[in-house]
């Protein structure tokens, strides 16, 4: 009787602990000094602004069997590509896997430009990605919950709430259960991927998301997922759901 | 202050709660095995405490500091401390929870709290994804755990 009552209310505690209401949600710019935020939001000193130069370079550059640029077919990216990243990862409507942005540039290059692919957090790609998820700052996160994603988002929910690695972590425990607490000196995050790429002062250099979760799972003594592999690219999608709404702010910039 | 909470956490509920049932259960338990203590060491001898204080503090061993306070560590350059709060204040430990009890909670806490986010330092099974540098490895050794097991008792 003693048992059931202890396991009972035990596993009451474990539900109460829940996705933060939308409400309540915050992005890391929010919880970062008035130095870093007015480096982020001003062009000329976001460190971000070096890729986006090259993005622009590329953007216009004819390449591939078809020798065609990306501007040859989109435009003028500030225009054609406003509002486009706030949308990724989009699912296919044919029910196949979700892609990432990185995915769709790629995809682009293969299939429009006949150009090889370009390598997973190469500067090349990043940079082009940060061209494009620029065109969506200050726009809020929009993506498609409907029938044919939400499979999907409930995958990569399932991943964020596994626990892994040596240390048997979930991201939930820290970035849904202790956000706003200490890991050792550092304020946890709600982990909210409003700015990727962006560019870390760790890192002295712009990353993707997946980078960034592969961070985390170092940390957590786990084997980190590959660029690009189907669980990333799901745990992508489910923290894009999470923050849906909230406004972009890549390329962003982070301690 | 930016990013602090507004309010209490959620869990900190949910902690309580756990905690009044503990409590509330420990009589019906005390017919029982005991549940909230492994009384004899894991090596059949006494921990080292100096040993155990350098493992304590080692963020990249222990890993003690990166989720609890009243621990002596310093201070980080930015000023603020290296300590972490997720777990509870370790200060005056060794003063509320005997040998046995502070063992248990090293090699297994789930036992009291299944959702707890504190790691079993004993176990290689069961766990997900491990990377292949800590695969089939446990956090500590059984006897780096005797010898924290030792320090933690001195703070008193």
């Amino acid at each position: 009787m003693c048992r059931l009552l202890v396991a009972g209310l035990l596993l009451w505690s474990l539900a109460a602990a829940a996705e933060i209401p939308l409400a309540e949600r915050r992005s890391g710019a929010a919880m970062m000094g008035p130095d870093l935020r007015a480096m982020q939001e001003d062009d000329s000193a976001n460190p971000a602004g070096l890729w986006l130069l090259d993005g622009a370079a590329l953007w216009s550059r004819r390449l591939g069997e078809a020798g065609q640029s990306c501007a040859d077919c989109h435009g003028d990216v500030t225009t054609s590509m406003a509002g486009v990243a706030a949308r990724y990862p989009v699912v296919d409507l044919a029910g196949g896997p979700p892609m990432d942005l990185e995915q769709r540039i790629n995809l682009c290059r293969t299939t429009r430009q006949q150009a090889p692919a370009l390598a997973l957090e190469s500067r090349d790609l990043l940079a082009l990605t940060g061209l494009v998820a620029r065109q969506s700052r200050g726009l809020a996160i929009a993506i498609d919950d409907g029938p044919a994603a939400q499979p999907f988002i409930a995958a990569g929910r399932a991943l964020f709430l596994r626990r892994q690695g040596q240390l048997n972590l979930s991201c939930a425990q820290c970035h849904d259960d202790n956000w706003g607490r200490h890991l050792g000196g550092a304020v946890i995050p709600q982990g909210h991927p409003t700015g990727y790429p962006l560019y870390r002062l760790e890192w002295q250099g712009l990353g993707s998301l997946q980078r960034r979760l592969r961070n985390c799972m170092t940390g957590m003594r786990a084997e980190p997922y590959a660029y690009g592999s189907a669980e990333a690219v799901l745990l992508e999608l489910y923290l894009r759901w999470r923050a849906r709404g909230m406004p972009m702010d890549a390329p962003a910039v982070r301690p | 202050m930016a990013g602090s909470r507004p309010s209490p956490p959620k869990c900190s509920a949910s902690v309580a709660v756990v905690a009044l049932v503990l409590a509330a259960a420990l009589p019906c338990l005390a017919g029982e095995e005991p549940r909230d203590a492994i009384p004899d060491s894991l090596t059949g001898r006494s921990g080292d405490p100096q040993r155990g204080r350098a493992i304590v503090l080692d963020r990249q061993h222990g890993l003690c500091p990166l989720c609890h306070g009243g621990l002596a560590t310093g201070r980080l350059a930015t000023g603020r401390s290296p300590q972490g709060d997720l777990g509870p204040d370790l200060s005056g430990v060794g003063r509320r929870w005997t040998a046995g009890q502070l063992r248990l909670r090293i090699v297994d806490p789930s036992r009291l709290d299944p959702g707890t986010i504190m790691p079993s330092y004993a176990r290689t099974e069961g766990l997900a994804r491990v990377a292949p540098a800590f695969s089939g490895r446990p956090i500590l050794t059984a006897e780096q755990i005797e010898d924290v097991v030792a320090f933690l008792t001195t703070l008193q």
